[in-house]
């Protein structure tokens, strides 16, 4: 039996370590409202950017914008992938990668090569073991992610779309489902979907462009994009805290769990201790008499 | 009553505006727009500057953005806003803060893109004190 002086230290080291992941765990859950916020305050412009992309899906301009366009033969796949940069949260970011390992080997079976753009240093620190092409990665995105840092990552990607040399871009991220379930996704940003339109070919329309189509477009596809990347990033945020969360949680409570049964051993062991100190002084008196 | 049109104001950071109007007015990168019900349909890339809201009897509505995408359909107008705020939260001293800051970065260029980057800086607070001159001028 381990001696109570070990025991001691080492119930004196669980605690101190359950005193962490508690902290750990309310710093976590605070900063996910703060990220469930954010991510409900750029839902409006997504919704409303979705909307005009929809219109224009809907509308027949003369000018097709290269992002709009389906190529015949893809050979190269983008891919943005989102994670997040700092570890402790559970299976969110093996998860992800797990999807994404089995996609990318269904795509190289295919015969196409893959680019791909990373964010979050775990992102980075996983793929630059595998023998994947990267294009560009950015770590340290912060609690706040803001639109500017993000631009470079996404501007390699869409250059390469527009240039033909990749001809499809998909993201992955986790999503956001609640504070209990965050799921994998991965969704196609390019060639845009034109939706379905057939019923609303009632009568032929298109926009009043200004200045020309070719630069509003750009503009309004550039944005879109951008858009759609930040809300994965910021959802991105969302789930690494809400896993964190989970995961303190319930770190914390093993951490009980060990310290209540190294409490028992403790107990006993001194209980032990006790007992044969009051036999040693029985027997020692009785030997006197 | 005269007709309106529906009219969202969002930002990339939050939803600004969401209300009717009787006329809509922007600016755009080729100059003023004045929009009303029914108008046909426009995709336009805005400047730094205003975006005024009209109706009968009330006093207009004004917001500043820096740019960004208006799309007119008949019934709906969208403002997708890089950044916008109500023009009352506009603040004027930070507006010339930045007008002083600007200019002077542009004073001691060092390289196209600082200087390009000063000047897109500066024809935003300029816009925004446009916006807040306008605005004390109805209120007096």
């Amino acid at each position: 039996m381990a001696s109570t002086k070990e025991l001691r230290t080492q119930i004196a080291s669980i605690q101190s370590t359950q005193k962490i992941t508690s902290a750990m765990e309310m710093v976590a859950a605070s900063k996910m409202r703060r990220a469930q916020d954010r991510m409900h305050a750029s839902r409006p412009y997504a919704e409303k950017i979705r909307a005009v992309i929809h219109h224009l899906a809907l509308a027949h301009p003369e000018y097709k914008h290269p992002f709009m366009q389906k190529q015949d033969q893809i050979k190269r796949v983008g891919l943005v992938i989102i994670s997040s940069d700092r570890g402790l949260c559970g299976g969110l970011n093996t998860n992800l990668f797990r999807k994404l390992a089995k996609l990318m080997g269904e795509w190289e079976a295919k015969g196409l090569e893959i680019d791909v753009a990373l964010f979050g240093g775990k992102a980075v620190s996983f793929f630059k073991r595998l023998k994947v092409n990267i294009v560009a990665e950015l770590s340290d995105i912060g609690d706040a992610p803001e639109h500017d840092v993000m631009l470079g990552n996404i501007k390699v990607m869409l250059d390469a779309y527009a240039e033909g040399k990749i001809g499809k871009l998909c993201i992955a991220y986790n999503q956001f489902v609640s504070a209990m379930t965050q799921e994998p996704v991965v969704e196609t940003l390019l060639p845009l979907d034109p939706g379905d339109n057939d019923d609303d070919i009632k009568y032929y329309w298109d926009y009043i462009y200004e200045p020309e189509a070719e630069v509003v477009l750009d503009t309004l596809l550039k944005r879109y994009i951008e858009s759609l990347v930040y809300q994965g990033v910021v959802e991105n945020k969302a789930s690494e805290m809400a896993a964190r969360m989970v995961a303190m949680k319930s770190a914390t409570d093993n951490a009980g769990e060990l310290i209540a049964e190294l409490k028992l051993v403790y107990n006993k062991a001194r209980q032990a201790a006790i007992t044969q100190e009051i036999s040693e002084i029985v027997s020692g008196a009785a030997a006197v008499e | 009553m005269a007709m309106t049109i529906h009219v969202d104001i969002v930002s990339a950071e939050k939803a600004i505006f969401s209300g009717k109007a009787e006329m809509v007015y922007a600016e755009t990168v080729s100059g003023e727009v004045g929009i009303a019900p029914r108008h046909t349909q426009l995709i336009a890339q805005m400047r730094p500057g205003e975006v005024r809201l009209h109706n009968e009897g009330k006093q207009d509505e004004m917001f500043w953005v820096s740019g960004g995408i208006l799309e007119v359909q008949p019934h709906q107008i969208t403002v997708l806003a890089d950044t916008a705020e109500r023009a009352d939260d506009l603040d004027e001293a930070r507006a010339k803060e930045a007008i002083e800051r600007a200019e002077k970065a542009m004073a001691d260029k060092k390289s196209s893109i600082d200087f390009a980057k000063a000047q897109a800086e500066l024809a935003e607070a300029m816009a925004q004190l446009r916006v807040i001159d306008k605005l004390r001028k109805i209120k007096k």
